[in-house]
């Protein structure tokens, strides 16, 4: 059946299953390939997207789940404060290496930001640990997280 | 420092003689150098035809594009290896661009792999000097055009950002103004590399090119691939290998909202349709029945089984010194013991994927792979077509460590795409990842050591067996029993042992595919050497770090990392109870690398890496951002293995599934990793792999210092490390 979903700010309609995951709906039928497939049970994180800016593993999320709720995804996430605070950090502490994962940890870590500008080490366990790097990328990751926490402190 | 080293570096390399360099006009204008890479030792002395592997072409615009085989996976290589060329032909780092080359096995070869392929930690090492040399004669050619052009001696003249400048009277011409003259040039009889203490860019931090396209979601792996009109399949394989599909009912599956066509194999049954959510769910509904084969019954234990009993039988000699059974004999102390590690999978993130357009009379693939035209050949043969009839578009790699060095998953697809009209992206469930891999060997070690008075080791003896990957990736590779991957980290060991015996008997499991994983042969061979030697210290009753410190009279640059690591890792300072410090030392893949793992063992037996330090002499070091990234990669890579992974097989059938039963290290338990770096003006050493060989026996010796108890079975079982209640 068709669902009108609201994606990066537009509406956007697709005839699916409505326990179709959000996650093919974007990737497959929307072509929007930032999202990323890992698991296909919310083991890994890859799949990250925003709903109403909390973190959700798009991969577990049935469309007709989602009612009116906005989904942010990797595309648009540097429109965001705590997005472009976070891609910026990335960049600067080089954090990628095969980059596939990089979606969802921008995407989770986005969304620690925005709720919580200073996170202690504790809360980028808590926000991070379900998003896997097969690359080990966990240093930087935990280094770019506090550095674009100290960017928040100052722009506020 | 080397002083012969450093000379050899700098001196004149006539490039017409060595005749692996050829210059001409691009189509398009502009200049286009072709160079051969090295293909080892018998090519460097009789280069017959010159046949280039690498182009760089210079544009009318100025913009410097290199085309070479060797392929990104998150190991920096797109940008450390234009580092070299923009560091000789004075040009800024952002003027150079890469492209993928296209599958040929002739042209692209890896020159220490010997096929188009990236792998074994040495895209750089095989690119160092020869990138380096047509970088400084492009710019040789420039500046001879310039020089034309004024009617000066090309002596007075430099190159410098992208320009070349007449010094006495400061006019300049920038290289796309000279590339189409420069392409008119006589071929350049020598050029003068520049020393170390010249380099302005090798050894500085370079920015990577290919991050904000993996930070903005816009970089395109192989899943990401959609041609126009593509559907989506997802399959599964015979759950036993060597299995086959015995019946299929798919009614279910066929009325499924947007599932297409069922795709029957013999081993193997594909579900298409228009996404893969649909995809999904019509695989979920499909009745297979699978005749399981003679592999019905395998488990992990009979292949144990069969590799302990091969370590009693013939074996190859892979190294002897002196007399290792007489030494023996006349040992005060003698320690013997048997070392296990297990199958392994790679479990990229990005699951195994290929997606093929079929259309009869050739076929297009798309797909992120490390050996391309092993793809080509392989796609082609499933494809009943001649190689130049397949295309194969290669994308960016969502992590390779060895499995996309192999083309079973564009095999497959080819076979499920025969069968569909239009393009099919097959992409593997991660549980179809798990458990349809080439799986790091199974390999166990029957090693003994004999002490004398003082606990000085006289004797080393080691027979080991388990599957040879190169015997069947690259068959001319294994030799009399032997191959140098199999042996890498067993023999040629860092330390100084008089008698020294290693044979290996190559034993292929039924039942289990083998393959090249992270590391590959040093990611067994390391951890039973520096974990016996471990046991070594212990019976001497000797610190380990003073222990091999003695044993490397022939070895500085061992000895340095070792002191090093000591150092930065305060070996020796008390440390709380529960917790240990454990060292290795290993020389694979041309690069020295000491590391110090602290751990804590838990009461139930739960293992914590609290800490990896590590001290790295890689020779000439590029890009030290990418090594840092790649020793923090590559040690978070080897201490899952030693926590977390292992494969087993029960029924013929791989046990694990997914994240949760093949667990990965995540945020909440990564250690602090701290790189110091020794430096070096010798030729670079491999970087991607060596974290991960040497952290496994670093954390099995620091479990024993925390706990006494020796790990000769990894991964760490809690049940094995648990304190009695």
């Amino acid at each position: 059946m068709a669902f009108t979903v609201n994606i990066n700010g537009s509406p956007r309609s697709v005839d699916v299953d409505g326990d179709t995951p959000l996650l093919w709906v974007l990737r497959d039928v929307l072509g929007m390939t930032g999202t990323k497939f890992g698991c296909g049970m919310a083991l890994c994180g890859a799949c990250t997207v925003h709903i109403d800016g909390t973190a959700t593993r798009s991969c577990i999320t049935t469309i007709d789940s989602i009612g009116d709720s906005k989904v942010t995804t990797i595309e648009a996430i540097g429109a965001t404060p705590a997005g472009a605070k976070i891609q910026q950090a990335w960049l600067e502490h080089e954090v990628p290496q095969c980059g596939y994962c990089q979606s969802g940890q921008i995407m989770s870590a986005s969304a620690l930001l925005a709720s919580n500008p200073h996170p202690t080490n504790t809360d980028i366990d808590d926000a991070m640990s379900g998003n896997i790097c097969r690359c080990g990328t966990y240093v930087r990751i935990r280094e770019a997280i506090k550095l674009a926490a100290q960017a928040s402190g100052k722009a506020g | 420092m080397n002083i012969d080293r450093i000379a050899s570096h700098t001196s004149d390399t006539n490039l017409s003689r060595r005749s692996f360099l050829a210059a001409g006009a691009a189509v398009g204008g502009g200049l286009v150098l072709s160079l051969r890479l090295p293909l080892g030792r018998s090519e460097a002395a009789a280069p017959e035809s010159f046949a280039p592997n690498a182009f760089i072409r210079i544009g009318s615009d100025g913009e410097v594009v290199l085309t070479m085989p060797y392929v990104e996976m998150g190991q920096g290589t797109y940008t450390s290896i234009p580092m070299l060329i923009a560091e000789e032909l004075e040009v800024n780092l952002k003027q150079v661009r890469l492209e993928h080359a296209p599958p040929n096995e002739k042209l692209y070869v890896n020159p220490l792999l010997g096929v188009q392929a990236t792998g074994n930690s040495n895209a750089m090492r095989g690119a160092w000097k020869p990138l380096r040399e047509a970088g400084a004669a492009a710019r040789t050619m420039l500046v001879a055009a310039a020089a034309n052009r004024w009617g000066v001696d090309a002596k007075t003249c430099r190159a410098q950002d992208g320009e070349v400048i007449h010094v006495p009277t400061g006019r300049k011409l920038t290289y796309g103004e000279l590339a189409d003259d420069a392409a008119k040039m006589p071929p350049t009889g020598s050029v003068a590399l520049k020393s170390p203490d010249e380099f302005k860019l090798i050894g500085t931090p370079a920015k990577r090119l290919d991050t904000p396209a993996k930070v903005d979601g816009t970089a395109v792996y192989g899943i990401d691939a959609r041609p126009p009109g593509v559907k989506i399949a997802t399959l599964a394989q015979s759950p036993v290998s060597g299995g086959r599909v015995k019946s299929l009912d798919e009614a279910a599956a066929k009325a499924v909202k947007g599932v297409r066509q069922i795709v029957r194999l013999n081993d193997a049954v594909a579900v298409v349709a228009d996404h893969m959510g649909a995809a999904k769910k019509g695989l979920a509904t499909l009745k297979i029945e699978w005749d399981d084969g003679q592999n019905a019954n395998l488990a992990t234990d009979d292949i144990a089984k069969e590799l302990e009993q091969a370590t009693l039988g013939p074996a190859a000699v892979a190294q002897s010194i002196g007399d290792a059974d007489k030494a023996m004999a006349s040992a005060a102390t003698k320690l013997e013991a048997i070392y296990q590690v297990p199958f392994l999978a790679h479990a990229t993130m990005e699951p195994m994927n290929c997606t093929v357009h079929f259309r009869g009379g050739e076929c297009e693939i798309w797909l992120g792979s490390q050996a391309v035209a092993r793809v080509q050949a392989f796609a082609a043969k499933a494809a009943g077509l001649p190689p130049e009839k397949v295309i194969v578009h290669n994308h960016l790699i969502g992590g390779g460590f060895g499995r996309r060095l192999e083309a079973d998953g564009a095999v497959r697809a080819v076979e499920i795409a025969k069968q569909v009209d239009g393009p099919v992206k097959v992409v593997w469930t991660r549980e179809e990842d798990i458990q349809h891999d080439a799986y790091r060997p199974y390999w166990l070690d029957r090693i003994s050591a004999g002490l004398d008075e003082q606990g000085r080791p006289v004797a080393w003896k080691n027979r080991y067996a388990g599957s040879s990957v190169i015997a069947r990736w690259l068959p001319p590779g294994f030799k009399n029993g032997l191959d140098p991957d199999s042996t890498e980290g067993a023999i040629d060991l860092v330390y100084d042992f008089p008698n020294l015996h290693v044979e290996y008997a190559r034993v292929e499991p039924k039942g289990i595919a083998t393959g090249f994983w992270r590391s590959v042969g040093p990611s067994h061979n390391v951890f039973v050497v520096e974990s016996f030697v471990d046991e070594m210290a212990a019976a001497a009753k000797q610190d380990p770090v003073a222990y091999r410190r003695a044993l490397l009279g022939k070895n500085p640059r061992a000895k340095a990392v070792l002191d090093l690591v000591a150092e930065k890792s305060r070996w020796g300072q008390p440390l709380p109870k529960g917790r240990g410090r454990g060292v290795s030392l290993q020389f694979v893949f041309g690069s020295y690398l000491a590391q110090v793992a602290e751990v804590e063992v838990a009461k139930d037996g739960n293992v914590r890496v609290h800490r990896v330090v590590c001290a790295m002499d890689c020779g000439t070091v590029v890009n030290p951002d990418t090594v840092q990234a790649q020793l923090m990669s590559g040690i978070t890579f080897g201490a899952t293995a030693a926590l977390y992974g292992e494969i087993t097989l029960k029924n013929g059938r791989v046990e694990q599934t997914n994240f949760d039963t093949y667990q990965m290290i995540r945020m909440n338990e990564a250690p602090a990793i701290e790189v110091h770096i020794v430096k070096s003006t010798e030729p670079p050493g491999g970087m991607g792999e060596t974290g991960t060989s040497g952290v496994v026996p670093a954390i099995a010796n620091a479990i024993f210092a925390a706990t006494g108890k020796r790990l000769r079975k990894m991964p760490a079982d809690a049940n094995v490390l648990k304190q009695p209640v």
